[in-house]
């Protein structure tokens, strides 16, 4: 069978990446950056569950089909979150005015 | 008897070939896994909205949890997650030692992290930090820390349950692999768990700076 076995130094590689990634999330929580934190924290978390999904799933060496799959959950999901955000977060950016 | 077996099961008649075979069963693993990420994701999405609803309650919340704890169970399903992947490497060279070994090392981190996870639990207990079961908190917004609460009971319970399912696949994995049934030539239902337990890992990785992190500063 032609699957593509990655080496386990590249598995143990991504490891100390995840790990080192860990240890920044949490160095910049006990810091205050205001808005940035909330940033920073989920930019670090989409890259430590992209290189789980690369590496550890095997997405990488996986079929273009696979890859449509697998990005379709999380793209979608993240749609979901960002379209559900532009109301609560702009609510009441702009004035409506009161019928009377 | 295994290698009969092995072989019967490495190719079975709908599909062309062995590799076929697998790329349709990791294509199903992943549908499943779109069908988690929304389920994960709804949850998420609803934390998020009463987060941004109620920003200073819930940073005070969650100060509530302890950090170390959630930084070591962090910890502990990364390394399942290595040694997850190491089993599925052993899998793949059929290398049936260290498949199993890993397998175990993989349930016992898996285990670890229930552990710590129920001593949280215990400990949310005695201190009347559990929704509808015992919560005793009376300070300023009790109701929203209580909303709080509900989405982190709700988020770890649900990624609990998911690790308990994950156990009892990886020990039906350790049965049946330690009778030989896995080979170099087919061994996709450690892959297919191996996608799982990965999965269960990513969800981690999101709620752990989400209900942990949020409100250190």
């Amino acid at each position: 069978m032609a699957e593509h076995i990655v080496s386990a130094r590249s598995y143990f590689a991504v490891f100390f990446a995840l790990m080192g990634l860990t240890a920044i999330t949490v160095a910049v929580a006990f810091n205050d950056f205001g808005a940035w934190n909330n940033f920073v924290a989920i930019a670090i978390a989409v890259t430590k569950a992209t290189l789980v999904i690369l590496y550890f799933m095997h997405v990488r060496y996986s079929t273009h089909l696979t890859w449509v799959m697998a990005g379709a959950g999380f793209f979608w999901t993240a749609v979901m979150i960002a379209y559900v955000m532009t109301d609560y977060v702009a609510r009441g950016w702009i004035p409506v005015p009161i019928a009377q | 008897m295994s290698n009969h077996a092995a072989a019967s099961l490495a190719h079975q008649h709908q599909f062309d070939d062995a590799e076929q075979q697998y790329e349709a069963s990791t294509l199903g693993m992943w549908v499943f896994i779109v069908n988690e990420v929304m389920f994960f994701g709804a949850m998420i999405c609803a934390y998020v909205v009463y987060r941004v609803v109620h920003p200073g309650v819930f940073e005070h919340a969650s100060q509530q949890l302890n950090i170390t704890l959630g930084l070591v169970n962090t910890t502990i399903l990364i390394t399942s997650s290595l040694t997850m992947a190491l089993a599925v490497h052993g899998a793949q060279q059929g290398k049936r030692g260290q498949m199993l070994g890993y397998l175990l090392l993989t349930m016992v981190l898996g285990a670890a992290f229930l552990g710590i996870k129920g001593f949280e639990y215990a400990h949310k207990y005695s201190e009347g930090l559990v929704p509808g079961l015992n919560f005793t908190y009376t300070g300023p917004h009790a109701d929203e820390s209580q909303l709080f609460f509900s989405l982190y009971f709700a988020l770890t319970g649900f990624h609990a349950l998911h690790m308990v399912i994950g156990l009892g696949i990886l020990g039906a994995l350790f049965a049946v692999g330690a009778r030989g049934m896995f080979s170099r030539d087919y061994h996709t239902p450690v892959e297919i768990s191996g996608l799982y337990w990965h999965f269960v890992d990513i969800v981690w990785i999101f709620l752990f700076p989400l209900l942990y992190l949020l409100g250190l500063h």
